[in-house]
């Protein structure tokens, strides 16, 4: 970890001598300030979340009780599609860049991100992508109804012609993303202040720096797969058509090959959060950063290795099954490292819980419950079982929900006084930690139960032996999705600097460059390089 | 914290299973099943979530008495470890040790249930939007299963029955103690043959034949239903086996063979019988809610920029011929499937008859099974 030396000039200064910027909506267009960026990306995953949440909710409704009664099966396809696209590449991801935005310049003392106007090129086509992803709900048929993973030959020959704008809206997310991870790459090389070595740097700048490595390496496929789907389609290709000599289950591979790197590009980041916020609320250094930073590589490395997971019943050849499941089973060891490590942070630390820390415990916790599903998963005689019905369901949103969005919680929690330059709510904000805790594991526990007892995911309608464990899901659900608009409470309110100033370093026990600033950060911070010995 | 989280979650589980009795008994765990496959299964799954709970135990307990000792409210001064190169090593190969004795086991199931040779029978399992069809290879006897809970019960006019979306119209019937091989695949998109009680699922892919198979050894009824995306009615496919001792079976496979026969005879013979019009608008009104309603809805209406509606537009009001072309070939490209395989030409020409006439249509056209023959030997 980087230790801070000197901060070479006033901070204050550069405060009065730079903070000029234009105003009004020109200042959020034009802007090429990492800091104004990365609070766009924020605010623009959180809308993001809450349209996907609201779609999560019609999917709770109607299946609150058994039979049809809210919604169209069709529609029903639609939600449960979107629901899942939204909130991958709508909130997820862009939160990450946001936190990546803001923080990986203050965290190695840059002055802004190496690329600054691509960086506002990055942000800006996200939320044209989406409006176009939208605006399929007006076409005659609707929105994608096939699913996030939107298969062959149910997104070729048997889809809408939503699907073209599904097609264009994500290479635009894709483009998003590479010209992102390009610019948190370039910068992370060479932007460093002097003497911050790669060793010296903190773990969410290294588990970034890894997860845009990823980006760079499996978007492009996702490019190519859409447009795969869009020639099969439109252009008269046989790619996935075994009409034409093509083979559907081409599709998956080439999916999944992209899809599973993607679902540690959502998770490699909040290990690097997790692993800051962790130390500083235990007072103590974390436990293990080498081991961490080659976990987090081999963890990286393996995800091109597993893909095939996700396809144990399409028939692969039984040595390919055997292939993928001990690599996949192979990823618990760097995981398992990563776990142990925060335990032991804590062990013998000087413990307090603030509510960065309790989101933070929150997120060890059930990210353990969602690897040691996915430990059961990797089986691949007992995947025959497990594959896709709700454990599956509960198992991912563990890792996705209660693993990404907590994490993601916590960072808000734990740099809003440096954003903002107040304290946050604590009230409001231990009120949206109880509330999105309980109701979280009320939404997604009983889904294991639900998925072992033999209900299939994806389907508005089911068997009456899985009603009680729905209607209790759903309540969960609506809990769940409620107590978010604490979240937004709280966030409001510290945008409008509501509250106590923040000191520069709220945290006892935080370490970094980015407490060496003050709260707010200024609009420009390091003009000149910190010193890191 | 967990500790009370459980207590919660239990709590709040009792509060709810309470007033909602839709199911006498709650199932929670994966099922044993039926075969010897499915036990393996079973008990593969059980070992590895035993494996699972110590691990989370140990973890998550060494957490908590962190939690709950080494807080600075109790006056604690933090320590300043940061490194042990013997504690990495140990919980790195612990966990690589405890694998692999997770994937030994895991491997021979594996290769167990992937093993489908010397099978003493095959059927052919062919998924389409959204029904499944059985062809048996060994006897002259092929058939369509489709949903058999009524549309009313699933729209809540009708009180839902004890198997509610899990019956079918005829299900696949196969003799215990002989193993049975599976030959899957599809028509249209891909749909996933899964009866849990046989640890059997596997993908139905359009254009290619995927294998499994199994032996039961309890003659019984066992359901199951399509577990991959496959369209609008996804939910509404389900699969019903029943296994009979094979003396049974061998009676039912006979009676099957017959009734089958007889029908084709009927076909024969009723092709040159006209139907009148009531019988044949009677006998196409089934035909279209169990066939055609799913995509074209029971009022025709369709469902707007995905299946047309049939309603004052489009073939049912247009050339006859045109109609019955696209009910006998399928539209390629689309999801209108050939029915020609699934339905006979009576019911083919009732059911061109009751589109054409139903909900206004009114053209007074009348179509007879002798209409469809001609058409089809002028077409092939």
């Amino acid at each position: 970890m980087s230790t801070v030396v000197t901060d070479t000039h006033s901070a204050h200064d550069a405060h009065d001598h730079h903070d000029h910027k234009p105003t009004g909506i020109k200042r959020w267009l034009f802007t090429t300030n990492h800091k104004d960026i990365g609070t766009m990306y924020l605010w623009f995953s959180f809308l993001m979340f809450l349209v996907g949440g609201s779609m999560a909710l019609m999917i709770r409704a109607e299946l609150f009780q058994p039979g049809m009664q809210l919604v169209d099966p069709h529609f029903f396809n639609q939600m449960t599609t979107m629901h899942g696209v939204i909130m991958v590449f709508g909130a997820v991801m862009p939160a990450f860049v946001g936190l990546a935005n803001w923080m990986i310049p203050l965290m190695i003392g840059a002055p802004d991100m190496a690329l600054p106007r691509m960086n506002n090129w990055s942000f800006w086509i996200l939320p044209f992508a989406f409006l176009i992803l939208l605006s399929s709900f007006l076409m005659p048929g609707g929105a994608p109804a096939f699913g996030w993973t939107f298969y062959a030959p149910l997104s070729t020959t048997y889809s809408t012609d939503s699907t073209a704008l599904f097609v264009f809206s994500m290479h635009i997310m894709g483009m998003s993303s590479i010209m992102g991870a390009i610019n948190v790459i370039v910068t992370i090389m060479n932007m460093r202040a002097p003497g911050m070595t790669y060793m010296k740097m903190p773990l969410f700048v290294w588990t970034w720096f890894i997860t845009a490595f990823l980006l760079i390496a499996v978007m492009p496929v996702l490019a190519g797969v859409v447009t795969m789907v869009l020639t099969d389609k439109y252009f008269g290709t046989f790619f996935f058509d075994a009409a034409g000599g093509g083979d559907p289950v081409l599709f998956q591979h080439l999916f999944w090959f992209f899809g599973h790197p993607e679902v540690y590009i959502m998770i490699l980041p909040s290990f690097g959060i997790v692993s800051a916020i962790i130390p500083a609320f235990a007072r103590k250094p974390l436990f293990g950063y080498a081991s961490m930073v080659y976990a987090t590589a081999s963890i990286a490395g393996l995800s091109f290795l597993v893909w095939a997971h996700h396809m144990f019943t399409t028939g692969m050849p039984t040595f390919a099954s055997l292939f993928f499941m001990y690599m996949t089973m192979l990823i618990a060891v760097p995981t398992g490292v990563k776990v142990f490590n925060w335990v032991t942070t804590m062990w013998r630390g000087a413990m307090t819980f603030e509510t960065p820390m309790l989101f933070a415990i929150a997120f060890v916790v059930l990210f353990t419950i969602g690897g040691l599903s996915g430990i059961m998963l990797a089986i691949t005689p007992v995947d025959y079982q497990y594959h896709d019905t709700y454990f599956v369901v509960a198992h991912f949103h563990y890792v996705l929900v209660s693993g990404a969005v907590f994490s993601i919680m916590a960072a808000a929690y734990y740099w809003l006084p440096k954003w903002s330059g107040v304290m946050y709510d604590d009230f409001l904000s231990k009120l949206h930690f109880w509330a999105s805790l309980i109701s979280v594991n009320i939404l997604f526990f009983p889904m294991h139960f639900v998925g072992l007892a033999g209900m299939p995911r994806r389907i508005p309608d089911y068997a009456l032996q899985f009603a009680d464990i729905n209607a209790i899901v759903s309540v969960g659900g609506f809990l769940f999705g409620f107590s978010q608009l604490i979240f937004l409470a709280v966030v409001v309110k510290a945008a409008l600097k509501k509250g106590e100033p923040a000191p520069a370093k709220p945290w006892e026990g935080a370490e970094g460059l980015e407490w060496t600033v003050p709260s707010p950060a200024p609009y420009h911070t390091f003009d000149v390089p910190p010193q890191v010995k | 914290m967990k500790v009370r989280l459980t207590s919660l979650l239990l709590g709040l589980l009792a509060l709810f299973a309470t007033p909602l009795a839709y199911a006498d008994s709650l199932q929670l765990n994966m099922t044993r099943g039926v075969t010897d496959i499915s036990q393996r299964v079973y008990n593969l799954h059980m070992l590895v979530f035993w494996i699972c709970v110590v691990i989370g135990v140990i973890v998550f307990s060494v957490m908590f008495w962190s939690i709950l000792r080494h807080r600075k409210s109790r006056g604690v001064t933090p320590a300043k470890f940061h490194d042990n190169v013997k504690v990495e090593i140990a919980w790195t190969v612990i966990p690589f040790l405890i694998l692999v004795a997770m994937a030994v086991p895991a491997t021979t199931t594996l290769l167990k249930m992937d093993d489908t040779s010397d099978s003493d029978m095959s059927v052919l399992i062919t998924g389409s939007q959204w029904r499944w069809h059985y062809s048996y290879l060994d006897y002259d006897i092929e058939y369509m299963s489709n949903l058999a809970t009524p549309r009313e019960q699933i729209y809540g006019r009708l009180p839902r029955t004890e198997n509610y979306l899990l019956e079918v119209d005829r299900p696949l019937v196969i003799p215990t103690g002989k193993k049975v091989r599976f030959l899957i695949t599809s028509d249209d998109v891909i749909h996933s043959w899964w009866v849990p009680e046989f640890a059997v699922k596997k993908d139905a892919n359009p254009g290619y034949i995927n294998e499994a198979w199994t032996r039961v050894d309890q003659p019984g009824i066992y359901r199951g239903q399509c577990a991959e995306l496959c369209g609008r009615d996804h939910a509404f496919m389900p699969v019903v086996v029943i296994a009979k001792d094979p003396e049974d079976f061998e009676a039912w496979a006979r009676s099957e063979e017959q009734r089958l026969a007889d029908r084709r005879a009927e076909e024969e013979r009723l092709l040159a019988m006209e139907m009148s019009k009531e019988e044949l608008m009677e006998m196409g009104q089934q035909v279209h809610m169990s066939y055609c309603a799913a995509c074209h809805q029971p009022n025709g209406q369709g469902v707007p920029g995905v299946f047309p509606g049939l309603v004052g537009q489009g073939i049912a009001v247009n050339d006859k011929t045109a109609h019955i072309d696209v009910v006998w070939n399928g539209v390629s490209g689309s999801a209108m499937q050939s029915f020609r395989n699934t339905l006979t030409m009576r019911e083919i020409a009732a059911v061109v008859t009751y589109q054409r006439n139903a909900w206004g249509n009114n053209t007074g056209d009348v179509v007879q099974a002798a209409d469809v023959h001609n058409f089809s030997q002028g077409n092939q």
